[in-house]
């Protein structure tokens, strides 16, 4: 990977849940430091495309690269792309048996056979700059959506990733959650996270984005800069723009 | 015709009481650790993409949960005498309730795993764990929590269920006990007191799995949230 070159690239992606074409031939790419949002109606693929990123699916034809990694390659090490994508999923997943510290030190002390003291550390660190300094010993069912949310992001952010994926993270929270968690994610664009995030948030994908994808019957329907939420060139963007979703 | 009691004969054999429920509680003890352990590897097993492992483990989950327990003993005391091994009657009723308990644990364990949302084990994939590092910080806790109760009662009836292995000679309190009907001819008096032993032997684990859990469940201590 030079310099240069996209963090994130899907190329001719096909990928079908049985007779369902849910991917047909997507193409796009991020560079590094950019923040790209994947927007579509339900059942478009966008939330599959991003899975493809990580390998939670597996694609029928077509290339991707993540940070080096030959995602779509059969014998890829999962483990060590892995390590260089953090992912954030709708429901958080947080283990609800780990307090918040244990949670995001079990990463780095069993992946990356961090010292424990030095992974505590982190988790502080990472806990401070999503706003949850104070709830490193609390349990998981002790937090709001909203704050489980920033703790699964922390989580994630304690792996030191190259790139962040975001899966729908704001979808089960109330609009005063959702706010306080898009904070958390403007500022990660801010200190220069590639990201590649799934929203329905259109007036933060305005806000936020350096790309606009807008996925339609599994292909890549029309892209470009925030500015196509604005001013659509097609009528299923115009309509999906109007409606909100 | 009077029901007349006399319970002196058969206490002065206390010691023998107290000899046999050592033994009871050691038996079930023994079994319930290497149950645990053997029903813990075969609903591991069960869940493991390895079709020859999982079949494997599925016949012997099922070939125990439908075969009576006194027959599983006899098996196994005349089996290994029939190949020339010979073992107490203490090891091989051990043996017997361990490999009859992990059948069931398997099936306990197995509920267990199932009950953790795939999301959690996606969250832990997306981290970087391994397959190990998942089944044992984000699976088997919280999966135990989920089915202890199960798990417990499953272990208390093992314990009960040990007084069977009084067919082999084990020195046990069921054993014990007709040692001292047969001795006395209070065989009423001699059951009641065996009983009541049983139901303190079953309080006496109850409460270590209380503690147990208490000890293994650090949220639940702190949330106050009842096993």
């Amino acid at each position: 990977m030079t310099k240069d070159s996209p963090v994130v690239s899907l190329k001719e992606v096909h990928k079908s849940f049985g007779a369902l074409k849910v991917l047909d031939g997507v193409d796009f790419s991020v560079g590094r430091g950019d923040v790209l949002v994947l927007i579509g109606r339900s059942g478009s693929g966008k939330s599959t495309a991003l899975r493809c990123i990580d390998r939670f699916e597996t694609i029928d034809s077509g290339e991707i690269h993540v940070c080096g990694h030959r995602v779509d390659a059969p014998d890829i090490d999962l483990r060590a792309l892995r390590q260089d994508v953090g992912i954030v999923f709708q429901s958080y997943n947080l283990f609800p048996h780990l307090t918040i510290e244990q949670n995001i030190t079990l990463a780095p002390v069993s992946v990356k056979r961090m010292a424990k003291a030095e992974a505590r550390e982190r988790a502080a660190a990472v806990l401070a700059q999503v706003g949850l300094a104070e709830k490193l010993d609390a349990y998981p069912e002790q937090l709001s959506g909203g704050q489980q949310q920033r703790a699964a992001i922390a989580r994630s952010l304690a792996m030191q990733p190259k790139v962040m994926l975001f899966d729908e993270v704001t979808s089960a929270l109330d609009p005063e959650l959702t706010g306080e968690v898009l904070k958390v994610i403007e500022a990660l664009a801010a200190d220069g996270m590639t990201m590649v995030m799934v929203t329905h948030e259109m007036g933060f994908a305005r806000g936020i984005a350096d790309k606009v994808v807008f996925m339609h019957a599994g292909k890549v329907h029309e892209t470009g800069t925030a500015s196509i939420l604005a001013a659509p060139a097609t009528p299923e963007l115009a309509q999906f723009v109007g409606t909100g979703f | 015709m009077g029901l007349n009691l006399d319970f002196s004969v058969v206490l002065e054999r206390w010691p023998l009481f107290w000899d046999g429920a050592v033994m009871t509680l050691k038996l079930a003890a023994l079994a319930i650790v290497f149950g645990a352990i053997i029903g813990t590897f075969c609903a591991v097993g069960r869940n493991s993409g390895n079709r020859l492992i999982a079949r494997a483990c599925t016949l012997y989950v099922e070939a125990i949960r439908n075969t009576p327990l006194l027959v599983q003993i006899f098996l196994v005391y005349f089996g290994l005498a029939s190949i020339g091994f010979k073992f107490s009657a203490f090891s091989v009723a051990a043996t017997a309730l361990a490999i009859n308990v992990g059948a069931y644990t398997a099936e306990i364990m197995r509920a267990g795993f199932e009950s953790i949302p795939t999301g959690q084990i996606e969250a832990a994939e997306g981290l970087a764990l391994s397959r190990f590092q998942i089944y044992w910080h984000v699976i088997l806790l919280p999966a135990t929590e989920k089915v202890y109760p199960a798990l417990t009662s499953q272990f208390v009836l093992l314990m009960l269920a040990s007084s069977v292995t009084s067919q082999i000679s084990a020195e046990e309190l069921t054993a014990v006990a007709n040692y001292i009907q047969s001795d006395t001819y209070r065989a009423f008096e001699t059951y009641i007191l065996v009983a009541i032993a049983y139901v303190v032997l079953s309080l006496v684990l109850r409460a270590g799995f209380w503690a147990l859990g208490f000890a293994l469940f650090p949220r639940r201590r702190r949330l106050g949230t009842a096993l």
